[in-house]
């Protein structure tokens, strides 16, 4: 028996709006908050639960609350994450979209946590025609007494500002939010000495959580930690929104208790429903563009044979050897017709366009690695570019300032290691993979095509 | 105060030092080079990754390695921490890495780039270097602009370390130039061709470390290591005063500000004095400027011999030379 919370309600007529989400049992988490609970017990609460940052790092939200300098005297800020724009990852969209008063009431008890008197929520800048529906939701909301000050008679006041960002990826990264949030250009920052928890927004303490996680802590007060904490397996509690993409019957974006084995997520009709035409599945890649992209033997199961499943530790399980992340959730899924080259170079392209250039390995690095796979899929490739390939993305893991380095080099280094036969073929058959739909009129074989290496 | 060991050397450093500045303090090879760190420039560091050493003991309380490799220029020693720099080959390969990442883009145009001889970039390349390059690609190109009347901008030779953003922020009233686009195409840029005219803008040609900002006054008029740099004064009610005169003959070429050992001016100079007073007579000289031996600019050997001192030195080598052919060499020829 699966259990929804996040989008219980979402096929619910009018829910964007106020009265029917109240109708729904809106609003009630922060009734149960701001009059019975203290802030410090409403962190408790989470911190019981064993909520993990839904943003892709899967860092426990409630430990997070506790860095939040509060002795310092300067203001503290709650922002909410709403920059997504990982590859494949469209949850937090969807929830923006439908049910924007599921992120306020979860924003309403964050700040009264935390002690935060101002939030903003930084939207992505390609989500304009969501700002109408926040803006409006905000109003709402406050005009039902739960923004503005004195909320419910509890002396805890909360303005919500919607803050639209330029549409930059890098944007998503914490500390370059909060430099786009002062109205400069979108760097991260050093850490150390920049901990948004410590100096954040205007150099005040600054808790930033992504759209899902804060959407999540009305289900957590109403229910009680304890009670979240019993769905999911181990460290992975709750339930997580999987943005589902790719070569399957049915794409979309699917609540699922952590714990669903991978296999159970890709074939059934209920989730993905199987992959489409009839075909063989070739490899996923389970949290969004950035984490390592596996096989299918893979992802089914880990390397010790045990089934997959939808946690934490079981997609990281082997490690990047042999696992993956679960990241935030992007599970894009690929047939056996795809080229994974091409997908590669799709998303180093990205990266590419992407990076900031503060710090000169992902500057440079993922030009450099785009230009040599846009070689290799058009059919210019040589024979050592792979090991090239792999030694640059080498050099760019771990070096950077920030994980978007990191981010670029996962998928190139665990592809090649993976699907070595992929690049190989590329190289011998220059004039095969001119073809953009090259695998589809003649299927890889999975074998080496290169004598080297 | 905080112990710290560098590649086995152990000093101690007032709390808050960071890896670069302690490693400083030691001196020596365990230096690590830094590209976007400048002393004097507040916020400058951590961009050119250049700098990365390895930390294998965070602290004495903590006596587990960092995950990653950190910039030494903008991370705070604590007590009892363990540093590994050039004795980590972990950090020669990355440092490696990030030179090769900062060539590709870069034109290598040092036979005709007004800064070869005092550029930081080809000193980094000759000791991290690789002889060939692997990058095949077409590199990125920018037209050079004139930015102000003084300043020329070679984007396509710049490496993005920001220090002349800082420059301007820090040492001028209004910044007007700034980091535009992202990713490798972003570019030093004055927007609307906003002229940068400040009495302070010429320091950010000596905050370059490359050739990316030269002094048009100089540029093309002889190479570096042809001129002669002394060291003068001159009361200037702007700034210090204090110079480096780059000579030719009885001709000032240029004018810079001095730079210690790591390339770094802690004391400015205004425009006035780098750019209005190229005669030798608005100056008080006061001697030879002190070139390191393995700079190239040394090569016209000129400061004051200290004579004492090189006929030691000769009398130790003839000595040296004789005991080579006498009696410690078994197959000398005798008489």
């Amino acid at each position: 028996m699966r259990r929804q919370l996040l989008l219980k309600d979402i096929n619910v007529p009018g829910i964007q709006s106020y009265d029917v989400y109240r109708r729904q049992g809106g609003y009630t988490a922060v009734e149960k908050a701001l009059r019975g609970m203290s802030p410090e017990q409403v962190t408790e609460e989470v911190k019981l639960s064993g909520l993990r940052g839904r943003g892709g790092a899967g860092f426990p939200t409630g430990l997070k609350w506790t860095f939040i300098d509060r002795k310092s005297g300067k203001p503290v800020y709650l922002v909410c994450n709403a920059d997504e724009s990982e590859p494949g990852t469209f949850k937090d969209r969807y929830l923006l979209e439908h049910i924007p008063h599921l992120l306020i009431e979860g924003m309403i008890l964050a700040s009264y946590a935390i002690g935060a008197n101002t939030a903003y929520i930084y939207m992505r800048g390609e989500f304009r025609w969501i700002f109408p529906i926040l803006e409006r939701a905000i109003a709402e909301a406050k005009a039902a007494g739960f923004l503005g000050s004195n909320i419910l008679g509890s002396g805890f006041s909360l303005e919500i500002h919607v803050h639209p960002g330029g549409g930059a990826y890098i944007c998503g990264e914490e500390t370059a939010l909060l430099e786009s949030l002062e109205g400069k250009r979108g760097n991260p920052r050093l850490k150390p000495p920049y901990f948004p928890a410590v100096m954040g927004l205007y150099h005040c303490p600054t808790l930033v959580n992504n759209v899902e996680t804060l959407a999540t802590v009305p289900s957590i007060i109403t229910m009680g930690g304890a009670e979240y904490a019993r769905i999911g397996v181990g460290k992975s509690t709750g339930t997580k929104l999987i943005s589902a993409s790719g070569h399957i019957n049915k794409p979309g974006v699917y609540e699922i208790e952590l714990g669903l084995p991978v296999e159970e997520f890709i074939y059934s009709d209920e989730y993905c429903g199987g992959i489409w035409k009839g075909r063989q599945l070739k490899a996923v890649v389970a949290g969004g563009s950035s984490v390592p992209i596996l096989p299918a033997d893979l992802i089914l199961k880990t390397a010790k044979g045990e089934p997959r499943l939808m946690t934490y530790e079981s997609l990281a399980e082997g490690g990047f050897q042999t696992g993956t992340m679960l990241g935030s959730g992007g599970f894009i899924v690929m047939d056996e017709t795809t080229c994974i080259v091409r997908n590669l170079w799709n998303f180093t392209r990205f990266y590419h366009h992407e990076s900031c250039g503060q710090c000169s390995p992902c500057r440079e690095g993922t030009g450099w690695m785009e230009k040599v796979l846009h070689r290799i899929e058009h059919g210019e490739g040589r024979p050592h570019d792979i090991d090239l390939l792999d030694d640059v993305a080498k050099k760019i893991e771990g070096k950077t300032i920030c994980p978007l380095g990191d981010a670029a080099a996962w998928p190139v280094s665990s592809a090649i290691r993976h699907f070595r036969e992929d690049f190989e073929y590329h190289i011998r058959y220059p004039e095969k993979v001119r073809n953009p739909k090259h695998f589809e009129i003649e299927p890889l074989v999975p074998r080496r095509h290169l004598a080297t290496a | 105060m905080a112990k710290i060991t560098i590649d086995g050397i152990e000093t101690e450093v007032p709390d808050g030092t960071t890896i670069l500045n302690a490693a400083r303090q030691i001196g020596g090879a365990i230096v690590p080079p830094a590209m976007c760190y400048y002393t004097s420039l507040q916020q400058s560091g951590g961009k050119c990754r250049v700098c990365l050493v390895r930390v294998a003991q965070a602290s004495a309380r903590d006596p587990r390695p960092l995950p990653k490799l950190v910039a030494s220029c903008s991370t705070p020693v604590q007590d009892g921490m363990i540093v590994e720099n050039i004795t980590s080959p972990d950090v020669l390969e990355a440092r490696k890495g990030v030179v090769e990442f900062l060539l590709i883009n870069h034109p290598l145009d040092c036979p005709i780039c007004d800064q070869a001889g005092e550029c930081d970039l080809q000193d980094l390349s000759y000791a991290h270097g690789l002889a060939t390059t692997r990058y095949e690609e077409e590199r990125r190109t920018f037209e050079p602009i004139d930015i102000g009347d003084k300043i020329k901008l070679h984007m396509t030779r710049c490496i993005l370390c920001y220090r002349c953003t800082y420059v301007a922020d820090q040492l001028t009233d209004e910044r007007r130039h700034g980091v535009l686009n992202r990713g490798d195409r972003a570019e030093i840029g004055t927007y609307i061709q906003k002229a940068i005219d400040n009495d302070f803008s010429g320091n950010m040609i000596d905050v370059c470390p490359v050739g990316a900002l030269t002094d048009r006054t100089f540029r093309f008029k002889s190479r570096v290591w042809f001129t002669r740099p002394l060291d003068a004064h001159r009361n200037c009610e702007k700034c210090c005063g204090k110079v480096v005169l780059w000579t030719k003959g009885e001709e000032v070429l240029r004018v810079t500000a001095r730079k210690d050992k790591y390339g770094e001016v802690h004391e400015f100079i205004c425009n006035e004095c780098r750019f209005e007073h190229k005669n030798l007579s608005d100056w008080v000289v006061e001697g030879p400027r002190h070139i390191d031996r393995h700079s190239v600019i040394s090569q016209n050997h000129y400061e004051k011999i200290n004579l004492v001192a090189l006929k030691k030195e000769i009398e130790r080598q003839i000595q040296f030379q004789k005991g080579r052919t006498n009696g410690n060499n078994p197959n000398a020829l005798t008489a």
